[in-house]
């Protein structure tokens, strides 16, 4: 026990460093590129018109002082900390003065929403499809369902975007194109807005589900079809358990790598769905994101980079403290 | 050379990948004798349908569409060639020293690997390819790519490193003097080739899928043909709604055929060398 807790201090510690050189180095990426926030409000406001170059001037002080960047890049650096360990992410250069905070959190439902469902479906289809193909690798739905799977998994994202919306927009038009609900439609708790929520919610998560479930699937097959030549599997055979008990070993004993996976799935959760939501045009984190870094707006970059970095180090953290819980033969050194 | 006749003649996928990759290689090496040039535009009439003059062809920038899928496979090709040699040359050097060498050194190392795997990689190459985006061509394209590929794998190769550490073999060229760096390079990698072999492939499907992530984006130098640019163009005149499908399904089609290729191959390669999956396939071969 003594030595878990050992562990589990040192582990902690650990993550800590890592959220730190992480966050670290998500503050200097963009401030070493010469994108340059206050000169890309002032290009976008006073393009068409002419203006006296000394209110140019004083209105570049003021946009310094109000988004914080006043200083030499270490004195912006310590004041961003201070900030940040006080909770506060600072307000949107883009849609100055409203807080970062608050435009995450208006994101947030439909990311975690879209993400936590398609992951979720796509973490069980994967392990049941692949336990089921490793445990009966001569049937032919197996052999049908392995070269299915084998020919999409290598296919990039976007292509897989790019069919689907092809076949279901342009070929058949069933699904609409953009967006995550019906435009003008209220939050409710109505029929319709869920239903337009499901809809527009379909294609985004099945290009997801895709991709997913054929990656578990193939880590999941591997798994099995090495399972299924040790001794403990032999035996049960042997001793004429039935199928559907020996499918269950299966899945049980290959669930460690899988939890992993679905763990890091989950905190990956609150980077977004970059590509989807993009290629989809769904209103999430991604998207918010992508705009972001476009129009230089440093503070909602951060924002959302600090709850990515942190969900998946945290992910990391918490799987190695349940890893000895999970699996007696892990011992902790 | 006699291995591979073997595996064309008894394993599917070996065969499959061989001659997709050889289909995809020709294509690239067509493009050293292109009539077109790929910057020309509005060289030939545009938006033709596929013909006998024109394979594939012609698009809206009144380029041929089968010439110039030669340039843009050839450059993809040339991308994650590079991205995966420079990623891959970084993680075997550090995943192998600090799986070896272990102790202080090993936990500094690794706690900057692990910081750059807890990292959101696509915001930051969106984010750095936005500022370079201009000043953008293959070598700076493959860092990019490459400079956020190295940490997983050189994870994988240090788990590797590890176990190998605690064979007799290891302690055997220890005790007749052998230097690190020369047990670490000569002893421990041939172990490791196997497993470059099927990871490279993995991080050349990556590179691929990055290049054309940020092209489509807009984010790389657009006037460089590559598979990715290309489908931009395609989106970006609308060539799925002008009805000119030929544009945008053959850049989807021969990425599709490339990176089938590589990934059979792998598989290939994967099973091949692991000597369980052999011995069971002799067993099955004298059963019968």
């Amino acid at each position: 026990m003594e030595n878990y807790v050992k562990y589990i201090i040192t582990r902690f510690i650990q993550t800590l460093i890592v959220i730190f050189i992480g966050i670290t180095i998500v503050f200097f990426a963009p401030r070493f590129t010469p994108m340059d926030p206050v000169q890309s409000v002032i290009m976008r406001a006073y393009s068409q018109s002419t203006v006296d170059a000394s209110v140019i001037q004083g209105l570049v002080e003021t946009l310094k002082d109000l988004y914080g960047l006043r200083g030499t890049i270490w004195e912006q650096y310590i004041r961003f900390w201070k900030h940040l360990l006080k909770g506060d992410l600072g307000p949107s250069f883009t849609m100055f003065p409203t807080p970062v905070i608050q435009i995450i959190f208006k994101a947030l439902p439909w990311t975690i929403g879209l993400l936590l469902t398609s992951t979720l479906i796509a973490w069980l289809l994967g392990i049941i499809l692949g336990t089921l193909v490793g445990y009966f690798p001569n049937k032919s739905f197996s052999k049908i369902l392995s070269i299915i799977i084998t020919c999409i998994y290598p296919i990039p994202y976007y292509i897989i975007a790019l069919i689907l919306i092809f076949i279901f927009c342009y070929i058949f038009p069933i699904f609409p194109l953009m967006g995550g609900v019906q435009i003008g439609l209220k939050p409710s708790f109505s029929l319709t807005y869920i239903l337009s929520v499901i809809k527009h919610g379909f294609l985004p998560a099945l290009s997801l589900i895709i991709g997913t479930t054929c990656f578990i699937f193939m880590t999941q097959r591997a798994l099995v079809s090495t399972l299924i030549a040790s001794d403990f599997i032999v035996f049960s055979e042997v001793a004429g358990l039935s199928r559907k008990r020996i499918f269950l070993y299966l899945i049980r004993n290959s669930m460690l790598p899988q939890i992993t996976d679905l763990a890091l799935f989950l905190g990956g959760i609150f980077g977004g769905a970059l590509m989807t939501e993009i290629v989809f045009s769904y209103p999430g984190i991604g998207q918010i994101l992508y705009s972001a870094i476009l129009q230089s707006d440093f503070n909602l970059i951060m924002g959302i980079s600090i709850f990515s970095v942190v969900g998946v180090a945290f992910a990391a953290f918490i799987l190695d403290l349940i890893y000895p819980l999970l699996d007696p033969r892990i011992r902790v050194k | 050379m006699k291995v591979i006749r073997d595996l064309l003649k008894y394993d599917k996928n070996f065969l499959v990948g061989f001659i997709f990759l050889v289909f995809a290689l020709l294509l690239a090496i067509l493009s050293f004798f292109s009539p077109y040039s790929p910057q020309e535009r509005y060289v030939v009439e545009r938006d033709k349908p596929p013909s006998f003059s024109h394979i594939l062809g012609t698009n809206s920038l009144g380029q041929d569409v089968f010439w110039y899928l030669t340039f843009a496979i050839r450059n993809s090709l040339i991308i994650g060639l590079l991205a995966v040699i420079l990623g891959r040359a970084v993680a075997v050097v550090v995943g192998l020293l600090s799986g070896y060498l272990g102790g202080r050194f090993d936990r500094i190392v690794t706690t900057i690997t692990d910081s750059f795997i807890v990292l959101p990689r696509l915001p930051i190459l969106i984010l750095l390819s936005f500022t370079i985006k201009g000043n953008m061509n293959f070598i700076t394209m493959a860092l990019l790519i490459a400079f956020f590929d190295w940490a997983w794998p050189s994870k994988r190769y240090r788990s590797q490193i590890l176990s190998l550490k605690e064979m007799e073999f290891t302690n055997t060229a220890k005790f007749s003097g052998r230097r690190i760096f020369q047990i670490v390079f000569k002893e421990h990698m041939p172990f490791l080739i196997p497993y470059l072999l099927a990871d490279s492939i993995s991080g050349f499907l990556f590179a691929i899928g990055m290049e054309i992530t940020l092209s489509v984006l807009g984010l790389t130098n657009l006037d460089i043909p590559t598979i990715g640019t290309m489908i931009f163009w395609a989106n970006y005149y609308q060539s799925m709604l002008n009805g000119t499908w030929w544009w945008i399904s053959s850049p989807v089609l021969i990425l599709i055929i490339t990176v089938l290729g590589f990934y059979l191959l792998s598989v290939s390669i994967g099973t091949f060398l692991d000597p369980r999956v052999r011995l069971q396939k002799i067993s099955v071969g004298e059963n019968k």
